[in-house]
């Protein structure tokens, strides 16, 4: 009886997400057989004409996500190596623990902030800064009204950068105490050791922490839909705006008219829902592969 | 010789500066909203519906008890499904089983938020042609499964195989030892996975907006469109008046404290002295 009960449980927990990924396949058939593959490849997204493409806000999803990433990598790394190499274990485990909190602010607030906070002074400060010095790449030229992939890459990055701490600083700590030591007695100094001993080490850990990170981004929705502008189009320019699958997804699903343009915006879910789980699929399998090599 | 200490030096600062950076954006969030929060808050935003545009004052009463309505259901949905499948995983399952209802899980805890507003819209909202506080709790009530399992999952492993044994040696069934003696052992913990559930969905905006969607005035029962904290700081973040905006600050303010404090109650009162296990939280 008790047993059935966890049983049944289970089985829920199974089915809810087997309903998931029918349910985004079944009601996206529509444009699926209307566009075919061409659907993630064109550029047009007019709902009046019936027409719809996706690639413009794919294209935003991976740009946005890719900003978030060059920056957060290197800070969430930089942080995790100084939470479990140089931080005495009271201040990291304090340190850890405010950064765990940064994670649970909810995502409409960094939204809030990004919106009137950061992004007047990116549009002040950092902006005029990086059109200074790097202004001859594409990237930095163009006009710039605030909101952007630029900005959404930026509030995402603060986003994401306590999930790459936490897992990384794990990782980083279950690297075995012999394997500094060993370095250390051959005269490396902690940087040499850090960086060629336990770095390589917990490689694959660190690279599931960043992919799990990635999957966050990709499918973030608030904080990118208040700054990223809303704009259906591709710019080389980080500073134009543009648009996300989950921020198209949020402004116009209650205001789709038309079983056509309402399933166009399913199957975005479905190429949201592919992508991620793709992505925390491999996430997976290299944290894992490091708890293994750790353990033996 | 000295170059070797010198980078050792720098490059450490440079981790020193990344932690520092991080937990200064915490400090920076929390001391904004508190000042814009506390500039915009009122008693009035506790009692009162939200005033028509144009009018000045207002709250937004409506969606704190919307929010309410709508976690309630979501806590009551996800957490016994959570909970009852973290004890079959940890306590029944074998390896094919355990394997499939683990990988499962964890691909429903990766399903962008957004993603399950849309399903929910398909299975609850379409058929019943309207949108509703039920739908909204669904919505929140699925995303709160797949950390219930895990953390529930975690603190049962965590308890030593002993006390199992001296229960089973006592003649005690096997249901009776997880329930009278295992559960019981793990509670805590339990509990602390709970509250840290209830606090992240507690400001999920994007899976309500197209369920629960919004309303400016009391909603009755679960059948009706509802106001909710985070749905309505968007609506109002995102509008052109200024006093729209500073409603949003005050319930962006509401929502912080209200999260970071069961955050902080989890972590340091109820989850005292256990170890958290990864993946818990």
């Amino acid at each position: 009886m008790a047993y059935s009960l966890t049983l049944l449980a289970a089985g829920t927990i199974f089915l809810i997400t087997a309903v998931i990924f029918y349910e985004l396949y079944a009601q996206s058939v529509l444009p699926r057989h209307k566009f075919g593959w061409h659907f993630l490849v064109t550029q047009t997204w007019d709902p009046v004409a019936g027409q719809f493409g996706a690639l413009p806000f794919i294209y935003g999803t991976v740009v946005t996500s890719m900003v978030a990433m060059l920056i957060a990598v290197p800070q969430g790394i930089g942080s995790a190596i100084f939470l479990s190499e140089l931080a005495p274990p009271r201040i990291s485990d304090a340190l850890t623990f405010m950064i765990e909190l940064l994670a649970a602010v909810p995502s409409v607030l960094y939204g809030l902030i990004g919106f009137y906070v950061l992004v007047p002074i990116l549009q002040a400060d950092l902006v005029p800064v990086l059109r200074g010095s790097l202004g001859f790449l594409p990237i930095f030229q163009g006009a710039f009204y605030g909101v952007s992939y630029f900005s959404a890459g930026v509030v995402l990055s603060i986003m994401i950068v306590p999930f790459i701490i936490s897992v990384s600083r794990e990782v980083l700590m279950a690297v075995p105490r012999e394997q500094r030591e060993a370095a250390l007695a051959l005269g490396s100094t902690r940087w040499q050791t850090t960086w060629r001993v336990v770095l390589p080490f917990a490689f694959k850990g660190i690279m599931g922490s960043i992919f799990l990170a990635l999957a966050r981004a990709l499918g973030e929705t608030m904080a990118v839909t208040m700054v990223v502008g809303n704009t259906p189009q591709i710019k080389a320019s980080l500073l134009a705006p543009g648009y996300s699958i989950a921020a198209v997804i949020a402004n116009e699903f209650t205001e789709a008219v038309g079983d056509l343009y309402k399933s166009s915006l399913i199957e975005l879910g479905l190429v949201l829902f592919t992508v991620t789980f793709l992505i925390n699929g491999l996430a997976r399998l290299l944290i894992l592969a490091t708890r293994r090599g750790t353990a033996a | 010789m000295n170059a070797k200490k010198a980078v050792n030096f720098i490059m450490f600062s440079l981790t020193g500066v990344c932690a520092l950076l991080t937990v200064g954006i915490l400090f920076f969030i929390l001391g904004y909203m508190a000042w814009r929060g506390a500039a915009s808050l009122s008693w009035s935003f506790f009692t009162q519906l939200p005033a028509p545009v144009g009018e000045p004052g207002g709250g937004m009463a409506n969606a704190i008890v919307g929010s309410g309505k709508v976690l309630l259901l979501a806590t009551v949905i996800g957490i016994p499904i959570g909970f009852l499948g973290g004890v079959y995983l940890n306590e029944y399952a074998g390896m094919t089983m355990s394997f499939v209802i683990r990988y499962a899980t964890d691909l429903l805890n990766g399903v962008p938020s957004i993603v399950i507003g849309i399903v929910v819209w398909a299975l609850v909202v379409q058929p019943m042609g309207h949108y509703s506080a039920m739908a909204g709790g669904i919505a929140l009530g699925i995303m709160m499964i797949p950390i219930s399992v895990r953390s529930t999952e975690e603190f049962l492993h965590a308890v030593p195989l002993s006390l199992r044994e001296a229960a089973v040696a006592l003649g005690a069934s096997k249901w009776k030892a997880i329930a009278t003696v295992v559960i019981p052992a793990a509670m805590r913990g339990i509990i602390t996975g709970t509250m840290l559930d209830f606090a992240r969905v507690a400001g999920e905006t994007a899976p309500l907006l197209f369920t629960a969607l919004g309303n400016s005035f009391w909603s009755s029962g679960y059948n009706q469109p509802t106001a909710t904290l985070p749905a309505m700081i968007y609506t109002y973040a995102i509008s052109a008046y200024d006093d729209w905006h500073r409603q949003a600050w005050a319930a962006g303010f509401v929502l912080l404290a209200l999260v970071l404090t069961i955050n902080v109650i989890a972590r340091l009162v109820v989850s005292r002295g256990i170890h958290m296990p990864r993946g818990a939280a």
